[in-house]
Protein backbone atom coordinates (compact mmCIF):
# COMPACT_ATOMS: atom_id res chain seq x y z
CA UNK A 1 0.00 0.00 0.00
CA UNK A 2 1.40 3.37 -0.78
CA UNK A 3 1.41 6.11 1.43
CA UNK A 4 -0.38 9.32 2.06
CA UNK A 5 1.46 12.34 1.46
CA UNK A 6 0.51 15.22 2.80
CA UNK A 7 -1.08 16.70 -0.91
CA UNK A 8 -3.20 13.49 -0.52
CA UNK A 9 -4.79 14.06 2.83
CA UNK A 10 -5.27 17.84 1.46
CA UNK A 11 -7.19 16.43 -1.78
CA UNK A 12 -9.23 14.41 0.88
CA UNK A 13 -9.79 17.28 3.26
CA UNK A 14 -11.20 19.34 0.09
CA UNK A 15 -13.66 16.49 -1.39
CA UNK A 16 -15.43 15.88 1.88
CA UNK A 17 -15.41 19.35 2.25
CA UNK A 18 -16.93 19.93 -1.00
CA UNK A 19 -19.27 16.93 -0.32
CA UNK A 20 -20.86 18.18 3.16
CA UNK A 21 -21.55 21.44 1.79
CA UNK A 22 -23.61 20.31 -1.48
CA UNK A 23 -25.62 17.80 1.20
CA UNK A 24 -26.28 20.51 3.09
CA UNK A 25 -27.47 22.42 0.01
CA UNK A 26 -24.56 25.18 0.19
CA UNK A 27 -21.96 26.22 -1.44
CA UNK A 28 -18.34 27.64 -0.37
CA UNK A 29 -18.40 30.53 -2.78
CA UNK A 30 -20.79 32.37 -4.92
CA UNK A 31 -20.64 34.52 -8.13
CA UNK A 32 -22.85 36.59 -8.95
CA UNK A 33 -22.72 38.32 -12.24
CA UNK A 34 -24.43 41.50 -12.91
CA UNK A 35 -26.94 41.07 -15.78
CA UNK A 36 -28.66 44.96 -16.15
CA UNK A 37 -28.98 46.14 -19.77
CA UNK A 38 -25.72 47.99 -19.08
CA UNK A 39 -23.84 45.14 -17.89
CA UNK A 40 -25.39 42.59 -20.99
CA UNK A 41 -24.41 45.43 -23.40
CA UNK A 42 -20.69 45.27 -21.85
CA UNK A 43 -20.23 41.67 -22.07
CA UNK A 44 -21.46 39.98 -19.16
CA UNK A 45 -22.51 36.97 -21.22
CA UNK A 46 -18.72 36.64 -21.50
CA UNK A 47 -18.06 36.40 -18.21
CA UNK A 48 -20.57 34.10 -17.13
CA UNK A 49 -19.08 31.84 -19.80
CA UNK A 50 -15.71 31.74 -19.17
CA UNK A 51 -17.14 30.72 -15.21
CA UNK A 52 -18.83 28.41 -16.25
CA UNK A 53 -16.05 26.86 -18.46
CA UNK A 54 -13.59 27.46 -15.57
CA UNK A 55 -16.47 25.08 -13.32
CA UNK A 56 -16.88 22.57 -15.98
CA UNK A 57 -12.69 22.23 -16.68
CA UNK A 58 -11.86 22.47 -12.95
CA UNK A 59 -14.64 20.03 -12.08
CA UNK A 60 -15.15 22.20 -9.14
CA UNK A 61 -18.16 21.71 -6.94
CA UNK A 62 -18.95 23.99 -4.74
CA UNK A 63 -18.92 27.12 -6.67
CA UNK A 64 -22.81 28.64 -6.91
CA UNK A 65 -22.77 31.09 -9.82
CA UNK A 66 -26.10 33.39 -10.66
CA UNK A 67 -26.99 36.79 -11.88
CA UNK A 68 -28.57 40.20 -10.47
CA UNK A 69 -29.44 43.23 -12.26
CA UNK A 70 -27.82 46.62 -12.22
CA UNK A 71 -25.88 47.46 -9.52
CA UNK A 72 -25.62 51.39 -10.41
CA UNK A 73 -22.64 51.88 -11.26
CA UNK A 74 -22.98 51.24 -14.86
CA UNK A 75 -20.23 52.25 -16.71
CA UNK A 76 -18.41 50.63 -14.95
CA UNK A 77 -19.80 47.27 -16.10
CA UNK A 78 -18.67 44.37 -16.38
CA UNK A 79 -19.02 43.37 -12.88
CA UNK A 80 -19.12 40.98 -10.69
CA UNK A 81 -19.62 40.04 -6.84
CA UNK A 82 -17.51 37.04 -5.15
CA UNK A 83 -18.97 36.10 -1.71
CA UNK A 84 -16.97 33.47 0.32
CA UNK A 85 -18.80 31.75 2.96
CA UNK A 86 -19.02 33.67 6.02
CA UNK A 87 -16.49 37.07 4.52
CA UNK A 88 -18.16 40.01 2.77
CA UNK A 89 -19.15 40.19 -0.58
CA UNK A 90 -16.06 42.14 -3.27
CA UNK A 91 -17.49 43.73 -6.15
CA UNK A 92 -14.97 43.42 -9.46
CA UNK A 93 -15.32 46.35 -12.04
CA UNK A 94 -14.03 46.48 -16.00
CA UNK A 95 -14.23 43.00 -16.20
CA UNK A 96 -12.97 40.43 -19.13
CA UNK A 97 -12.39 37.30 -19.92
CA UNK A 98 -9.12 36.73 -18.85
CA UNK A 99 -10.01 38.48 -15.41
CA UNK A 100 -12.63 36.57 -14.12
CA UNK A 101 -10.68 33.78 -14.91
CA UNK A 102 -8.24 35.20 -12.53
CA UNK A 103 -10.61 35.93 -9.89
CA UNK A 104 -12.05 32.71 -10.23
CA UNK A 105 -9.34 30.96 -9.67
CA UNK A 106 -7.21 33.20 -6.97
CA UNK A 107 -10.72 34.32 -4.84
CA UNK A 108 -13.57 31.89 -5.59
CA UNK A 109 -10.96 28.43 -5.27
CA UNK A 110 -8.04 30.10 -3.47
CA UNK A 111 -9.96 32.82 -0.81
CA UNK A 112 -7.72 35.35 -2.04
CA UNK A 113 -8.82 38.59 -2.91
CA UNK A 114 -7.75 40.22 -6.53
CA UNK A 115 -7.64 43.52 -5.09
CA UNK A 116 -5.93 44.97 -8.73
CA UNK A 117 -9.97 44.66 -10.03
CA UNK A 118 -11.66 45.25 -6.62
CA UNK A 119 -14.11 48.15 -6.43
CA UNK A 120 -15.08 47.90 -2.95
CA UNK A 121 -15.51 45.39 0.07
CA UNK A 122 -19.18 45.10 0.99
CA UNK A 123 -22.90 44.29 0.63
CA UNK A 124 -24.43 43.91 -2.55
CA UNK A 125 -27.20 46.84 -2.70
CA UNK A 126 -30.78 45.52 -4.58
CA UNK A 127 -32.28 48.94 -5.79
CA UNK B 1 -26.60 44.88 -28.18
CA UNK B 2 -24.94 43.42 -30.70
CA UNK B 3 -27.15 40.93 -31.41
CA UNK B 4 -30.65 39.19 -30.68
CA UNK B 5 -29.43 36.29 -28.09
CA UNK B 6 -27.91 39.25 -25.64
CA UNK B 7 -31.70 41.32 -25.92
CA UNK B 8 -33.29 37.87 -25.28
CA UNK B 9 -31.14 37.70 -21.99
CA UNK B 10 -32.39 41.29 -21.32
CA UNK B 11 -35.55 40.76 -21.38
CA UNK B 12 -35.73 37.35 -19.31
CA UNK B 13 -33.86 39.39 -16.50
CA UNK B 14 -36.79 41.92 -16.55
CA UNK B 15 -39.34 38.57 -15.94
CA UNK B 16 -36.55 37.56 -13.53
CA UNK B 17 -36.72 40.18 -11.40
CA UNK B 18 -40.66 40.93 -11.49
CA UNK B 19 -40.51 37.41 -9.32
CA UNK B 20 -41.27 35.14 -12.27
CA UNK B 21 -41.23 31.26 -12.11
CA UNK B 22 -42.01 30.00 -15.25
CA UNK B 23 -40.21 31.95 -18.25
CA UNK B 24 -40.80 31.03 -21.43
CA UNK B 25 -38.81 31.68 -24.75
CA UNK B 26 -39.75 31.17 -28.09
CA UNK B 27 -37.97 31.78 -31.20
CA UNK B 28 -39.91 31.54 -34.50
CA UNK B 29 -37.33 31.64 -37.66
CA UNK B 30 -39.42 31.64 -40.90
CA UNK B 31 -37.04 32.62 -43.48
CA UNK B 32 -39.83 31.73 -46.37
CA UNK B 33 -42.29 34.10 -44.70
CA UNK B 34 -39.44 36.63 -44.51
CA UNK B 35 -40.47 36.62 -40.63
CA UNK B 36 -38.77 36.49 -37.42
CA UNK B 37 -40.65 36.68 -33.90
CA UNK B 38 -39.08 36.07 -30.48
CA UNK B 39 -42.03 35.61 -27.52
CA UNK B 40 -40.72 35.84 -23.96
CA UNK B 41 -43.72 35.34 -21.76
CA UNK B 42 -43.52 35.12 -17.60
CA UNK B 43 -45.88 34.45 -14.76
CA UNK B 44 -44.75 37.28 -12.86
CA UNK B 45 -45.95 40.75 -11.05
CA UNK B 46 -47.38 41.93 -14.16
CA UNK B 47 -47.82 45.86 -15.42
CA UNK B 48 -50.81 48.34 -15.03
CA UNK B 49 -51.45 49.72 -18.40
CA UNK B 50 -49.84 53.10 -17.46
CA UNK B 51 -46.59 51.18 -16.79
CA UNK B 52 -47.19 48.85 -20.15
CA UNK B 53 -47.92 51.96 -22.09
CA UNK B 54 -44.66 53.37 -21.31
CA UNK B 55 -42.00 50.68 -20.75
CA UNK B 56 -40.56 51.09 -24.59
CA UNK B 57 -39.55 54.71 -23.52
CA UNK B 58 -36.22 55.28 -22.21
CA UNK B 59 -36.87 57.80 -20.17
CA UNK B 60 -38.84 55.86 -18.02
CA UNK B 61 -38.34 53.48 -15.36
CA UNK B 62 -39.72 51.78 -12.70
CA UNK B 63 -36.33 51.86 -10.34
CA UNK B 64 -35.59 54.52 -8.01
CA UNK B 65 -31.94 54.15 -8.76
CA UNK B 66 -31.82 56.36 -12.07
CA UNK B 67 -33.63 57.74 -14.66
CA UNK B 68 -33.10 55.84 -18.03
CA UNK B 69 -34.59 52.62 -18.46
CA UNK B 70 -33.23 51.14 -21.75
CA UNK B 71 -33.83 47.48 -22.41
CA UNK B 72 -37.08 47.06 -23.74
CA UNK B 73 -36.15 50.50 -26.09
CA UNK B 74 -33.07 49.26 -27.38
CA UNK B 75 -34.74 46.17 -28.47
CA UNK B 76 -38.15 47.90 -29.46
CA UNK B 77 -35.73 50.38 -31.95
CA UNK B 78 -33.51 46.80 -33.32
CA UNK B 79 -37.53 45.56 -34.36
CA UNK B 80 -38.00 49.08 -35.92
CA UNK B 81 -35.01 49.54 -37.29
CA UNK B 82 -35.77 45.41 -39.32
CA UNK B 83 -39.13 46.15 -40.39
CA UNK B 84 -40.92 45.13 -37.33
CA UNK B 85 -42.44 46.00 -34.13
CA UNK B 86 -42.27 45.13 -30.40
CA UNK B 87 -45.83 44.48 -28.16
CA UNK B 88 -45.94 44.18 -24.32
CA UNK B 89 -49.04 42.24 -23.32
CA UNK B 90 -49.40 42.11 -19.50
CA UNK B 91 -51.98 42.44 -16.41
CA UNK B 92 -50.95 43.32 -12.64
CA UNK B 93 -50.52 39.92 -11.60
CA UNK B 94 -50.73 37.96 -14.68
CA UNK B 95 -47.62 38.14 -15.80
CA UNK B 96 -46.19 39.84 -19.26
CA UNK B 97 -45.83 38.75 -22.32
CA UNK B 98 -43.57 40.92 -24.81
CA UNK B 99 -43.47 39.97 -28.42
CA UNK B 100 -40.85 40.83 -31.13
CA UNK B 101 -41.33 40.73 -34.92
CA UNK B 102 -38.38 41.28 -37.41
CA UNK B 103 -38.71 41.53 -41.23
CA UNK B 104 -36.20 37.98 -41.41
CA UNK B 105 -33.98 39.38 -44.42
CA UNK B 106 -33.87 42.98 -43.33
CA UNK B 107 -30.47 44.52 -43.64
CA UNK B 108 -30.64 45.95 -41.08
CA UNK B 109 -31.61 42.90 -38.56
CA UNK B 110 -29.63 41.79 -35.90
CA UNK B 111 -28.36 38.87 -35.89
CA UNK B 112 -29.64 35.79 -33.61
CA UNK B 113 -26.42 35.66 -31.70
CA UNK B 114 -25.48 32.39 -29.57
CA UNK B 115 -29.05 31.06 -28.25
CA UNK B 116 -26.75 28.12 -26.98
CA UNK B 117 -25.06 30.65 -24.72
CA UNK B 118 -27.65 32.17 -23.73
CA UNK B 119 -29.71 29.67 -22.88
CA UNK B 120 -26.94 27.84 -20.66
CA UNK B 121 -26.33 30.81 -18.62
CA UNK B 122 -29.84 31.45 -18.21
CA UNK B 123 -30.79 28.05 -17.43
CA UNK B 124 -27.61 27.68 -15.02
CA UNK B 125 -27.69 31.13 -13.20
CA UNK B 126 -31.76 30.42 -12.36
CA UNK B 127 -32.17 26.72 -10.91
CA UNK B 128 -35.09 28.11 -9.52
CA UNK B 129 -36.73 29.29 -12.57
CA UNK B 130 -38.99 26.98 -14.66
CA UNK B 131 -37.58 27.25 -18.25
CA UNK B 132 -39.56 26.36 -21.17
CA UNK B 133 -37.36 27.44 -24.71
CA UNK B 134 -38.68 26.36 -27.66
CA UNK B 135 -36.87 27.51 -30.95
CA UNK B 136 -38.44 26.46 -34.21
CA UNK B 137 -36.75 27.05 -37.85
CA UNK B 138 -38.60 26.67 -41.21
CA UNK B 139 -40.21 23.32 -40.76
CA UNK B 140 -38.00 22.17 -37.60
CA UNK B 141 -38.41 22.73 -34.11
CA UNK B 142 -36.03 22.08 -30.76
CA UNK B 143 -37.56 22.37 -27.01
CA UNK B 144 -35.67 22.76 -23.77
CA UNK B 145 -37.29 23.15 -20.19
CA UNK B 146 -35.91 23.15 -16.78
CA UNK B 147 -37.61 20.04 -15.66
CA UNK B 148 -35.84 17.67 -18.03
CA UNK B 149 -32.34 18.98 -16.62
CA UNK B 150 -34.06 18.61 -12.91
CA UNK B 151 -35.19 15.27 -13.51
CA UNK B 152 -31.03 14.24 -14.50
CA UNK B 153 -29.97 16.04 -12.35
CA UNK B 154 -32.07 16.37 -9.34
CA UNK B 155 -29.51 15.69 -6.39
CA UNK B 156 -26.47 17.89 -7.64
CA UNK B 157 -25.99 21.56 -7.41
CA UNK B 158 -27.17 23.18 -11.08
CA UNK B 159 -23.70 24.24 -11.38
CA UNK B 160 -22.22 20.74 -11.24
CA UNK B 161 -19.96 20.35 -13.59
CA UNK B 162 -21.63 17.43 -15.28
CA UNK B 163 -24.91 19.48 -15.74
CA UNK B 164 -23.03 22.29 -17.63
CA UNK B 165 -21.81 19.63 -19.90
CA UNK B 166 -25.16 18.34 -20.88
CA UNK B 167 -26.62 21.51 -21.25
CA UNK B 168 -24.12 22.85 -23.75
CA UNK B 169 -24.46 19.35 -25.37
CA UNK B 170 -27.68 19.77 -25.67
CA UNK B 171 -27.86 22.66 -26.79
CA UNK B 172 -25.61 22.69 -29.56
CA UNK B 173 -26.40 19.57 -30.67
CA UNK B 174 -30.28 19.94 -30.59
CA UNK B 175 -30.07 23.77 -32.58
CA UNK B 176 -27.58 22.44 -34.96
CA UNK B 177 -30.04 19.67 -35.94
CA UNK B 178 -32.61 22.21 -36.67
CA UNK B 179 -30.06 24.42 -38.82
CA UNK B 180 -29.33 27.30 -36.18
CA UNK B 181 -26.17 27.68 -35.23
CA UNK B 182 -25.67 27.85 -31.51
Amino acid sequence: MTKLTIEDLKRIKEEVRSSTLLREGGFRAKITIHMGTCGIAAGARKLMSAVLKEIEERKTQDVMVTTSGCAGLCSREPMATVEIQGKPPVKYCDLNEEKIKEIFLHHAIQGEIVEAYALARGSETTY
Amino acid sequence: MEDLSLHIIDIVENAIAAKARRIEVSVVEEPGEDRLTIEIKDDGFGMDEEVRQRAVDPFFTTRTSRRVGLGLSLLAQAAREAGGKLEIDSRPGDGTKVKVTFQYGHIDRKPMGSMAETMTMLFLGNPDVDFHYTHVKGERSYTLKSEWMREKFHDQASVAPDAIQWLKKHLQEGLAGIGVKG
